[in-house]
């Protein structure tokens, strides 16, 4: 059983943004993420989850490489700046790769 | 000292520390929610005994108290602390809202006192919450196209306080003191305990803030204490005038003495992106809420007897 291969668009920021980012990913043409809460530490400080200002998200993004491109770009115009972000892309093998 | 205010040093004093307690946020979340619930049905059986049209231009006097307190603490932070535009505007909406937890601070500390005071005060919460923010982005940015106004007005009327508390406020108005009955034990008489959880895990997040108040220095300390000390005279003042009880001039002082780390931080944070979020909530949190909970009410409490024993306002 092989898999086709996709792209694995991982980002991890302030929860905060978690609507504004949810309406531009429709707009950029993803189909489907999972988030989930994180914590961690960067450059912005330690960020615990331990209440809401300070909480953080992973959101996972499976998609082709054009879409990945996109929604990358345009994270970085429009939130690279003021929040606490940070992108990553990887090759992931899927089965059903029509869904993504 | 309330043994509450106790719980909150300890919170403080364990994440100085560095001990290993941690509440999990869903229990932070569920405190919280249940708090601002409580108070919200508390003021809606209130609300009910109330002729609303009597209580109309006491709620307008106190937006409008609303509106001047953060255009009087713009000025302070942007030419005396040297903040940026933004970062003045975002403390200021900070300190011209309000916090439910002192809020809560403060009723456990009229009831310990035997004080009686107008419950339906939370509706002054819930209108105080709002122009604040309204001010806040207006200051820093003007009435400008760029403002994405839809996403404010979601974070304004439709933020996790708000809702909670309006929707408590209404459901107490409509069930009334009879409909509460059977809430009595999980909502009321519970109060004093989640209070107690709540604040240790205050304790734990304004611990947090230590490190970065080190770092932005003595303005924004002595901001912290003198804008909640102005902000209570002007509370305190308002209520003798508006004729309201001892224990109901102390909860308008604490109301805007207190300054917002729920409701203004997440709207802020859309809605003035270029504000460095650690300004306004290690001042609000690492400073005002600590002083207001420790000091601020008892002094407010002084303050209100010699207003009342003046005769102001009667």
């Amino acid at each position: 059983m092989s898999g086709e291969l996709r792209k694995l668009l991982v980002i991890v920021t302030e929860s905060s943004l978690e609507r504004n980012l949810v309406r531009d990913f429709m707009e950029w043409g993803v189909t489907g993420y999972t988030i989930t809460d994180a914590r961690g530490k960067g450059s912005r400080g330690i960020r615990d989850a331990g209440w809401d200002v300070s909480a953080n998200i992973r959101i996972e993004i499976i998609c082709n490489l054009d879409v990945a491109r996109r929604v990358m770009t345009q994270i970085r115009q429009k939130y690279y700046a003021n929040y606490a972000m940070v992108s990553y892309l990887t090759d992931v093998e899927v089965l059903r790769s029509e869904k993504f | 000292m309330d043994p509450v205010v106790l719980f909150f040093l300890l919170g403080l004093l364990a994440g100085l520390a560095k001990a290993e307690i941690r509440m999990p946020s869903a229990i932070y979340e569920f405190l919280s929610a249940l708090l601002l619930i409580t108070i919200g049905l508390k003021g809606g059986v209130e609300l009910a005994k109330q002729d609303v049209w009597q209580i109309l231009p006491q709620v307008l006097a106190v937006i409008l108290m609303g509106i001047s307190l953060p255009l009087i603490a713009f000025p302070v932070l942007r030419w005396a602390g040297r903040f940026t535009r933004a970062d003045s505007a975002s403390i200021a909406a900070h300190y011209g809202s309000v916090s439910v937890a002192t809020y809560a601070v403060a009723v456990a500390y009229l009831a310990r006192e035997n004080i009686a005071f107008e419950e339906y005060m939370a509706v002054f919460m819930v209108v105080l919450e709002m122009p604040a923010i309204v001010v806040g982005v207006l200051l820093a940015k003007g009435i400008s196209r760029r403002t994405e106004w839809r996403a404010l007005s979601h974070e304004v009327f439709l933020g996790k306080s708000i809702v909670l508390l309006v929707g408590g406020l209404l459901i107490g108005w409509i069930s009334g003191p009879e409909g509460m009955v059977p809430l009595q034990p999980f909502f009321f008489d519970l109060f004093k305990g989640v209070l107690a959880l709540f604040l240790l895990e205050m304790g734990l997040i304004a611990s947090g803030q230590v490190g970065s108040l080190r770092r932005y220095g003595v303005f924004l300390i002595s901001f912290g204490i003198a804008m909640p000390l102005f902000s209570s005279v002007i509370g305190a003042v308002l209520g003798a005038w508006l004729g309201l009880s001892l224990g109901g001039i102390v909860m308008l002082a604490t109301l805007a003495a207190s300054a917002s780390y729920i409701a203004v931080p997440a709207a802020v944070r859309i809605s003035i992106p270029e504000a460095n979020p650690t300004l306004s909530l290690s001042a609000s949190l690492g400073v005002t809420f600590p002083f207001n909970v420790i000091i601020g009410i008892a002094l407010y409490h002084k303050m209100a007897v010699w207003l009342v024993q003046q005769g102001v306002g009667s």
